[in-house]
């Protein structure tokens, strides 16, 4: 009996007769992984970072001011850099990069429930309850990040947001959801030799391959592929992308030291490191009450903050036109001031951002009326955002999925590309 | 391995492998000395041919009967045939999940496969609706239902979960259980300080965290209504509170005539001075009765036009008197009849719970929109339901006992009940069960179960509890919206696999610390083959396949020292834990 190092000559009969399968496994992989470069970042990866404003934003007190009008509440539009084009005081920074952003102010989106608003914001379906749609990451996730043979980590993160679910499109294509603060939990195997790591992966094979083949639908294999996701990523030196406070501390601070100025910071590295699709949560959107004192003092400062660093920091390295930028929640809130001074929800009329990724910003496309209460010009519904950013992430519109039940689906439930932005 | 148990406890960690390994040696030279009788392992009882009528759990209640009545014609009439039936040590798995919320021990599924008695799954069936187990699972699973999973503030957890753990542990009639927590009022304790005093009167009642819950923002009911008519009743008119319905016939009228039942409510919280800290603190949260002065309740078309909506549920009116009591009048009326709502959406939903679909997907849609599958077999199970006084026990019993409820869940060998597969979106026909992803308390408990984790240096089952709850945080993201709805990140993710592979649970099971399983594993068992049996048993509820055995036994064979075979073990151990056999409900 011995307390030394295991003896690698038996270790490696072990390994050959409980895992006869090793050889072929995906998972070995990770060794090379070790090896990789981190040097090899792609800089003309495109990417699209989207904004989610859990709760619904007020629209209406930040992109399309309403002076004048009984539903105008208390702040003032300023100008901003793209001519004729004015956003809400409380946005000043955003104002001075507003060339290299857009507005569409003429969004009708019927779903003023959480649930489903969330879902059709994020998907551009409405729920249906015999078809899960895949939420747009997801899409860009099976589209972009599949090519990507590079890409060792997620090719879909969302940062602390509710990004929905992969749908027919599985499980390796759900996001990979992590918090603001770069800690990645139980990703550290705690001194795990490569080679026990691999015994024990070898095992598993054996076991899971023969679950597999007992076929009992496509959960078992859909967890299969997730563990090599799992190991590939908790071998990579990709990681390093979620770890913001690697950034200098004034980077840090530009972005605002919130959950969301460091989730905007992190999406950048991950975009550096050719993740494609990257969601952002803020949340505390939701003001039934007390709407302008709160987005004055503390919604809108930190929203100012990070959108003005991220589209100054992409601009500064030369990403701008390769990262397209959405900013949504799940629908607007009611151009009428309620008696607890906060707006309700409103999906009838409201404002959806857009940036970067080479489209032709500065502007506002759509307009409401003098009450922000109807659409005066023609109206965009999610699948034509969708449609734009595919557009600039170059995803070709033609493109179509298929359900589990075989029915066709188009990219982005068939949408337009606004012809104002891609024109 | 050894590196990490050094650093968490380095002396203790290297004295109980030094053990465990002279306890493995003693074990097998006494096991060497005494016979060389391979222990063949039982596989269970041998039933007859699916979908001919034949099969029986040992139940013998007509309604069983009925139920795989319906269900054997609806096959013919979709011509497939069913899966076979699920051998012992796939059911007795799946009947442990489903019922007492986590997998048998290595014992209880060695016992149950080995016992020869015919009517043994009818005779589980009914000792897992008696054990306590039963009581936490369902009332973890309502607790969820009506509060979430997070920590909500000025709502008490253990308050929402005595209310449900009385009505399960006493198994009381569900239209009892939903009148009563319709019309409660009282206080719950908010503070998670034991010794703060109670305020004056003793109307203390866990029930009102149901409606605390719903009542995060001032929002007029709307998130208690949503809530109730898809909890208790199976509908989702959440979205009719702006528009009609655009699928089914609710109407925006509808919602607000529904929502005024709910009018004459308020919530108080009451805060205390904190010697300690000098601040005010949370004390204690009361429902109470709102004095409204109009009959009526106004709202708001998309056009702007004002309307006015008056009492009433699927067009029964009732008194619109500002000063009656409408809570209670509500409950009267959504418990009234040989198959409401209330019934049809707690048989709906159990079904679901058992089967993975219910009658209708999701099971809380219900409505001319969605129309169920088998809809005779849906009402005949909501109309005995009803008969027999709302018994929730007895329509567990009714499922589990089914002849569908004990197929397996691979399709057919022929793979002609292929079609019956509902994640793809075709509607379900139970011809074979459906994997269902574990909940993380299921997960938390079979994991616990598995391992004996918190038996090697942890703290005792009352502790598990509270350290499940902390676990389980990691996983819930909030969205903070009037709906108090949340997500969890858990089924299928990577964060999961992480878990699963490195996580404080995994590390503890697969040491050999003195308490843990692992230890009592290698022990206990005199030979390599019993001993990775044991490890199959408590994980997979079953024994190895004859040729994962083989390649275990070659594999053994191979390992010279003790030390060897432990880490062998471990990492056996570990890879069961982390399968997708493990983690599924099969």
């Amino acid at each position: 009996m011995s307390l030394l190092p295991t003896d690698q000559t038996s270790r490696r009969h072990f390994l050959q007769h409980m895992a006869t399968a090793a050889t072929t496994i995906p998972t070995l992989q990770f060794l090379s992984h070790l090896q990789a470069n981190a040097q090899e970042v792609q800089k003309k990866n495109k990417a699209c970072i989207l904004m989610w404003m859990g709760g619904g934003p007020p629209t209406i007190d930040i992109w399309d001011l309403k002076p004048g009008s009984k539903n105008g509440g208390e702040f003032s539009p300023i100008d901003t850099a793209a001519p004729g084009v004015q956003i809400s005081e409380h946005m000043p920074e955003t104002a001075k990069v507003f060339d290299d952003l857009s507005i569409i102010r003429s969004m009708s989106t019927r779903e003023a429930d959480h649930g489903r608003g969330r879902y059709y914001m994020h998907t551009a379906y409405v729920p249906n309850p015999t078809v899960t749609h895949p939420t747009f990451g997801s899409v860009v996730s099976h589209t972009l990040g599949s090519q990507r043979k590079e890409l060792e980590i997620p090719a879909f993160v969302s940062v602390g947001a509710p990004s929905g679910s992969p749908g027919f499109l599985g499980m390796r294509n759900a996001p990979f959801v992590v918090d603001s603060n770069g800690r990645i939990r139980n990703a550290n195997m705690d001194g795990l030799s490569p080679e026990r790591l691999k015994t024990r992966l070898g095992m598993l094979d054996i076991l899971e391959d023969n679950f597999i083949a007992t076929k009992r639908g496509e959960l078992p294999s859909a967890h299969k592929d997730v563990y090599n996701s799992a190991v590939n990523l908790m071998t990579s030196k990709q990681m390093a992308a979620f770890q913001v406070d690697q950034e200098k501390p004034e980077t840090v601070e530009k972005y605002g030291a919130n959950n969301f100025g460091r989730g905007l910071l992190m999406a950048r590295r991950l975009v550096e490191t050719g993740v494609p699709f990257i969601e952002v949560g803020m949340g505390g959107w939701d003001l039934h009450n007390n709407v302008f004192q709160t987005l004055s003092t503390q919604r809108l400062p930190q929203l100012d903050q990070g959108i003005s660093a991220l589209v100054s920091d992409l601009k500064e390295r030369n990403m701008l036109d390769d990262v397209v930028l959405v900013w949504m929640g799940e629908f607007g809130r009611t151009p009428r001031i309620n008696q607890g001074v906060g707006r309700d929800h409103w999906a009838a009329s409201w404002s959806v951002m857009l940036g970067g990724g080479g489209l032709n910003n500065g502007q506002a496309v759509g307009a409401t009326d003098r009450d922000g209460v109807g659409i005066t010009t023609k109206s965009y519904l999610p699948g034509d955002v969708w449609a734009t950013v595919s557009h600039a992430l170059g995803i070709p519109m033609d493109t179509v999925f298929t359900s589990k039940l075989g029915r066709p689906m188009k990219l982005a439930n068939g949408g337009t590309p606004i012809k104002e932005l891609v024109g | 391995m050894t590196r990490l148990l050094q650093r968490s406890a380095p002396r203790l960690a290297l004295v109980g492998l030094v053990t465990v390994a002279f306890l493995v040696e003693q074990a097998d030279a006494q096991s060497r000395r005494s016979s060389r009788r391979s222990s063949r392992p039982a596989t269970g009882l041998t039933y007859p041919e699916s979908g001919t009528g034949q099969f029986t759990t040992g139940s013998t209640d007509p309604v069983v009967a009925y139920v795989n009545e319906r269900l054997t014609q609806s096959w013919k009439d979709n011509e497939i045939k069913p899966s076979p039936v699920a051998s012992d040590a796939e059911w007795v798995r799946r009947v442990y999940l489903d019922i007492a919320g986590r997998i048998p021990t290595a014992e209880e599924a060695r016992e149950f496969i080995a016992d020869s008695d015919t009517a043994k799954r009818a005779k589980l069936i009914d000792k897992l609706l008696d054990s306590p187990d039963y009581v936490q699972h369902l009332t973890t699973t309502w607790t969820n239902l009506s509060i979430g999973r997070g920590n909500v503030r000025r709502v008490s957890r253990p308050g929402m979960a005595k209310f449900w753990r009385e009505v399960f542990a006493k198994n009381r009639p569900w239209d009892e259980a939903i009148v009563e927590l319709m019309t409660a009022e009282g206080y719950a304790m908010v503070t998670n300080d034991p010794d703060v005093p109670r305020p004056e009167g003793d109307d203390e009642n866990g029930a009102i965290n149901y409606w605390l819950a719903q009542m995060q923002m001032q929002d007029d009911m709307v998130q208690a209504t949503a809530k109730t008519a898809r909890l208790f009743l199976g509908m989702q008119v959440q979205c009719t509170q702006c528009h009609n319905h655009p699928f089914n016939d609710w109407k925006q009228d509808q919602f607000w005539q529904f929502n005024s039942f709910f009018r004459q409510m308020a919530s108080r919280n009451v805060r205390r001075y904190d010697p300690e800290s000098g601040r005010q603190v949370d004390w204690y949260s009361e429902v109470t009765w709102r004095n409204i002065d109009r009959a009526e309740v106004l709202f708001e078309k998309r056009s702007g036009e004002l309307r006015v909506a008056y009492p009433a549920y699927l067009g029964k009116e009732i008194d619109p008197d500002p000063f009656k009591d409408r809570r209670k009048a509500f409950a009267e009326l959504i418990v009234d009849g040989d198959a409401p709502m209330v019934a049809k959406a707690m048989v709906n939903r159990t079904w679901g719970q058992l089967f993975g679909y219910g009658f209708t997907k999701p099971v809380d849609d219900m409505g001319p929109h969605n129309p169920p599958v088998n809809p005779e077999l849906f009402d005949r199970l909501t109309t005995e339901f009803v008969k027999g006084r709302y018994d929730v026990k007895q329509l567990v019993r009714w499922i589990a006992n089914s002849e569908a409820y004990n197929l397996t869940s691979a399709f057919r060998d022929d793979a002609s009940n292929e079609i019956d597969n509902p994640a793809a979106g075709e509607s379900p026909l139970f011809s074979h069960m459906y994997v269902k992803s574990l909940t993380p308390e299921q997960l938390f408990d079979s994991l616990l179960a598995a391992t004996e984790a918190h038996e090697a240096g942890r703290g005792g089952w009352e502790k598990a509890e509270q350290q499940r709850n902390q676990w389980m945080q990691q996983f819930v993201i909030a969205f903070n919206t009037d709906e108090n709805d949340e997500a969890t990140t858990f089924n299928g993710t990577i964060p999961q696999a992480l878990m699963m592979m490195n996580g404080q649970l995994t590390k503890d099971a697969v040491s050999v610390k003195e308490g843990g399983l692992l230890r009592r594993a290698l022990v206990e068992n005199k030979t390599d083959s019993a001993r990775a049996e044991y490890l199959f048993l408590a994980t997979l509820s079953r024994y190895p396949t004859a040729d994962e055995a083989r390649k275990l036994d070659a594999s053994f064979k191979l390992l010279q020292t003790d030390k060897q075979k432990i880490t062998a073990y471990q990492d056996l151990f570990w890879a069961l834990l982390n399968s997708n056999e493990f983690i599924f409900n099969h």
